[in-house]
């Protein structure tokens, strides 16, 4: 690694005050960061450490509400038995991340910003991988693990175990910054690139993810991952689904895919079509192929289409009890 | 070489083994913050910067304790703690084999909980307590996971085998009587593709060794 600065601040004021500074980066759990600074994909002046602020770490459930602190650990927010008998879909998201070692070092605000895994960003080509005459490598090279839904050049995946089910709960992201408090959908915390200088979050120099809220309380959860191996590995895609209303009616379905597009891809036709349905096998099945409609996989992951319908007709089988 | 000497720098920096305690305190609570969590003051003070020091990018002084002894060195903040375990303190239990927070070869026990310690820094480590395998046992007193992983021929080329029993003994202090997937899920983090989990998978069944304590 190159060298660099540490500030370890006790408050959220002062973590703020030091990332407004240019080349300051948080640092959280670390598993991914240092990787990259390992590897000289990115370059920090500064690490700013937020193990020791205040405030960050921890969970609250207070009435449906569910509050977790973005430098709680995955492990610590798996051993929270209130959490996980209220959101159940948390430990199988958690659970994928398949390491101990990761769970107790992971955070959560880690997961939702963790850099993209695509191969060529990770080689030093950039997130949007292009050519210096243009051409994407991406949609010309080796892009089995890529997104079926790019957005513009952009073609790598969001890698978030915990996004699609935040997003498909309609959690809201808490971030602080030099402006102070502001809050957000987590799903605004994403936007794909359309320049080499972009990143894939909204997040402003100097702010900071402090955590995320959802209403855990009147509506049932599931995530259904689909993986190569069943050892450590990210996902080849994941799909979390959102129902409200009980028995075998949806009053109200949200279908979120991971792993799929540079953002938590929301399938916003194939939620609708089941909101104020009966689910069953047919229904759930219509669903499915309406969240790949629009699908555009590129030369080498149509695989991920097929993925992409069975891991939303899983999904949905499971929030709402049924054998699908 | 070993680090023991406090640079000039870091006397400078007046950097206090007593501010990374309090940072390290603050970042051990688990699960139990009740009040103020995402509560933050609006509107904040950029001036309350000040009131952090930066260190490095050259040598800081930490102090933090390793297999029981209290280790004092300074580290640029870059240095992981897996190197800075090998190269500095002599502790070469602990192997470097990928490097990324993949193998496990270097799985430690900070304040009791495995981690990968090529993906921490040492610095971050200021004020815990790690311990490796040699802080397990010695040749002379086998912890019962080291006794189990000779009994049961549970390595190959050895090379995984710190980061193993490391690993083993944390889940054996989770799930004293691991069920089968309890066992698969618990040393997920080292396992890859060699030929002698048959002997470790036994180990961990045998039940053995789960004395461990948690910090």
């Amino acid at each position: 690694m190159r060298p660099f600065g540490y500030a370890a601040p006790a408050t959220v004021e002062q973590a703020v005050g030091l990332l407004a500074a240019e080349g300051s980066e948080a640092l959280a759990g670390g598993t991914d960061l240092l990787s990259l600074l390992k590897d000289d994909v990115e370059r920090v002046d500064r690490l700013v450490a937020l193990r020791g602020v205040a405030g960050l770490s921890g969970i609250e459930l207070d009435g449906g509400m569910l509050r977790i602190g973005a430098m709680t650990t995955l492990q610590e927010l798996r051993d929270h038995d209130g959490a996980i008998a209220a959101l159940p879909a948390l430990a199988v998201a958690i659970d994928g991340v398949a390491s101990p070692q990761l769970r107790e070092m992971g955070t959560v605000g880690g997961d939702l910003l963790q850099r993209p895994r695509c191969w060529y960003y990770r080689r030093g080509f950039g997130l949007l991988a292009l050519t210096e005459d243009g051409r994407s490598m991406v949609a010309e090279g080796d892009n089995r693990y890529h997104a079926i839904f790019p957005i513009g050049q952009a073609r790598f995946v969001n890698p978030s175990s915990l996004a699609p089910l935040l997003v498909a709960l309609g959690a809201e992201a808490v971030v602080h910054g030099p402006a102070g408090e502001r809050r957000l959908p987590v799903e605004a915390l994403y936007q794909a690139p359309q320049t080499a200088g972009e990143r894939e979050n909204t997040l402003a120099p100097g702010e900071l993810l402090a955590g995320v809220e959802a209403n855990v309380d009147a509506s049932r959860s599931a995530v259904y991952e689909i993986r190569q191996r069943r050892s450590l590995d990210w996902p080849l895609m994941a799909a979390a689904v959102t129902l409200t209303g009980s028995g075998s009616r949806a009053e109200r379905a949200r279908i979120v895919l991971g792993h799929a597009a540079p953002t938590p891809h929301v399938a916003a036709a194939a939620g609708d079509l089941l909101s104020g349905q009966e689910l069953t096998p047919e229904t759930v099945a219509a669903a499915a192929d309406a969240a790949v409609e629009d699908a555009r996989p590129l030369s080498g992951n149509r695989y991920k289409v097929q993925l992409a319908r069975t891991a939303v007709r899983r999904a949905l089988g499971q929030a709402a009890g049924m054998e699908i | 070489m070993k680090g023991r000497r406090v640079t000039d720098d870091a006397k400078r920096s007046g950097f206090s083994r007593r501010s990374f305690l309090r940072g390290g305190a603050a970042g051990a609570l688990s699960g139990g913050l009740a009040t103020g969590l995402l509560a933050g003051e609006a509107g904040a003070a950029a001036a309350d910067a000040e009131a952090t020091e930066t260190v490095g990018p050259g040598p800081v002084e930490i102090e933090l304790e390793v297999n029981g002894v209290a280790s004092r060195l300074a580290v640029e903040p870059r240095v992981t703690l897996l190197d800075g375990l090998r190269d500095r303190l002599d502790v070469t239990g602990p192997k470097r084999v990928c490097d990324r927070g993949t193998c496990g070869a270097c799985t430690v026990l900070e304040d009791g909980r495995p981690i990968y310690a090529c993906s921490r820094l040492m610095i971050e480590s200021a004020g815990r307590s790690i311990t490796t395998v040699e802080g397990l046992g010695s040749p002379d007193a086998m912890h019962d996971v080291q006794q189990a992983f000779v009994d049961h021929d549970a390595q190959q080329c050895g090379y995984c085998t710190p980061g193993f029993v490391v690993a083993t003994a944390a889940l054996l202090a989770r799930h004293p009587a691991p069920s089968e997937p309890e066992i698969e899920a618990g040393l997920g983090g080292n396992f890859c593709r060699c030929g002698t989990y048959k002997g470790i998978r036994a180990v961990v069944a045998g039940g053995k060794g789960g004395g461990v304590s948690g910090g």
